[in-house]
């Protein structure tokens, strides 16, 4: 760094031109750390559903005003997005959970697998949603 | 001389105090909901969107009944736990206290009321 002719006077000086960070407006954010942070927002969101699906069963073992209610949101507008998206969700959870064990186990830790799994839980559970919503 | 062992001093000095044993948790649920929730997942959500009469039917079978009750106890548990992870980064003091009794108390509430709800349908 400071060679014996500038000395240690010399290099204070000297305007340094050192990156200011977070760089926002130029961040790149990668697909391990979206995909990561996915799995947690998921992972909570999928509450709302488990929320709607007890209070529909709930409903159900009461009786039928009861479950006419509970159906009518659970298969309403409302329902069908929170559903479809939770179906969604889960899938997302469930791939990238897989990641993680696989990641714990001390594997596919190089940035290329790490990527490439990265798109798998993508794509996977687009597709897995879809097939579900299409079948059931 | 020190009767101790080191891994005697070292124990509950960690941040967790409990060592890795929250995350064996998540591992071990996380395991066992990959199990069960391909088929929770097809057979719920057939059923949802039936009359009442066909929700009933389809909670009478055993093999339902049971695959929802494990999805609801493992899988709350397992919420439980990782939404105390969340929290944990994110909070301090009071505030995460509080956030933890709530995320568990409600994760309890619904395995309650859940296994009630299946019990009542399925008995």
């Amino acid at each position: 760094m400071c060679n014996r002719k500038d000395g240690p006077m010399a290099e204070t000086k000297r305007v340094i031109e050192r990156p200011l960070s977070p760089h926002l407006q130029i961040y790149r954010p990668q697909l391990t750390s979206i995909t990561s942070i996915l799995t947690r927002i998921t992972g909570n969101a999928l509450i709302v559903a488990a929320l709607l699906i007890v209070w529909w069963l709930l409903a159900a073992s009461t009786g039928p005003e009861a479950f006419e209610t509970a159906n009518g949101v659970v298969t309403g507008w409302f329902g069908d997005l929170v559903l479809s998206l939770s179906v969604w969700a889960l899938w997302y959870h469930y791939f990238a959970g897989l990641r993680h064990l696989y990641f714990d186990a001390g594997k596919g830790l190089d940035v290329r697998t790490a990527e490439t799994l990265g798109w798998i839980v993508i794509i996977g559970s687009v597709c897995m949603a879809l097939f579900t919503l299409i079948v059931i | 001389m020190r009767y101790l062992t080191a891994r005697k001093r070292a124990e509950g000095k960690g941040a967790s105090h409990s060592g890795t044993e929250h995350h064996w948790r998540m591992q071990v649920s996380a395991a066992g909901l990959a199990v069960l929730v391909p088929t929770f997942i097809f057979m719920v959500g057939s059923a949802i969107g039936g009359t009442h009469a066909e929700v009933l039917e389809a909670f009478s079978s055993p093999f339902l009944v049971i695959l929802t009750a494990l999805v609801l106890v493992v899988g709350m548990q397992h919420f439980a736990s990782g939404c105390r992870m969340a929290i944990e980064d994110y909070t301090h003091g009071s505030m995460r206290k509080g956030l933890i009794m709530l995320v568990y108390g409600l994760s309890y509430a619904i395995t309650a009321t859940g296994l009630f709800a299946l019990a009542k349908i399925a008995l």
